[in-house]
């Protein structure tokens, strides 16, 4: 079991933390809600989107306060605009 | 072959409606509904050129699977397909394609409607329009989706 945890960013949220992908490490009690206050640290930028970002672990949608476990896939979702 | 008509797909390929539809209406469906949601040439006052789509590929399908399975049971309706496409999508094309069959009407058309909104409202794509003078992410509902 990797100790790490896959973060993914996309469309506008992807250009305001310049990349789309970095890999954290995961310790107790990580939440998807203190990964984010994390980037948004780094990359203020981001903070636009901290009322509408969704979050998806493992690729379904979850609240922010979830708590992580090692090798998840975390991924910041902006508003989406298919269709 | 309408056997090989896949029920969600993403692709970088024209969509064509009728090719998605084939087959879908099994002997006790009485309707059929085709949406096709096309790129608009204008947009807010903009000319539109093209539109560029980014999606969380590996989470689409099942989002639509979800989508689908959700409006089969709240409408009763037999099967239902949904195609969008990903990369550049021109004006006058296609970007989404959802069918929905049923045996009668009314709930094809209502769970055609609601597949859609829900493909707004929650599918892992985002869309950049590129007009002339710029371009801009576009963004849909602010409210975050939690489950």
């Amino acid at each position: 079991m990797s100790a790490a945890v896959t973060v993914l960013l996309f469309a506008a949220a992807r250009e305001a933390y310049g990349r789309g992908r970095l890999t954290l490490q995961h310790r107790d009690g990580l939440t998807a809600a203190a990964v984010w206050e994390r980037l948004v640290r780094e990359r203020p930028a981001l903070d636009a989107y901290t009322k509408s970002v969704s979050v998806a672990r493992n690729r379904q949608f979850v609240p922010r306060e979830v708590e992580l476990a090692p090798g998840d896939e975390l991924a910041f979702l902006p508003p989406v605009s298919g269709g | 072959m309408s056997g090989a008509v896949k029920a969600f797909r993403l692709t970088r390929d024209p969509l064509d409606e009728a090719a998605v539809a084939a087959g879908l209406a099994g002997a006790a469906d009485g309707a059929v509904v085709v949406f096709s949601g096309v790129v608009r040439g204008q947009n807010l006052g903009r000319s539109v050129l093209h539109l560029e789509y980014e999606a969380y590929e590996p989470m689409v399908l099942p989002v639509f699977e979800r989508i689908a399975g959700a409006v089969r049971e709240q409408f009763g309706v037999s099967a239902v397909r949904i195609h969008h496409r990903i990369g550049r999508v021109g004006t006058g094309e296609a970007s989404v394609v959802v069918v929905v069959a049923s045996g009668h009407r009314r709930a094809a058309f209502d769970a055609a409607r609601h597949a859609m909104d829900e493909v707004k409202r929650i599918a892992p794509i985002w869309k950049r329009e590129f007009f002339e003078g710029g371009d801009v992410w576009v963004e849909g509902p602010k409210e975050p989706v939690t489950e």
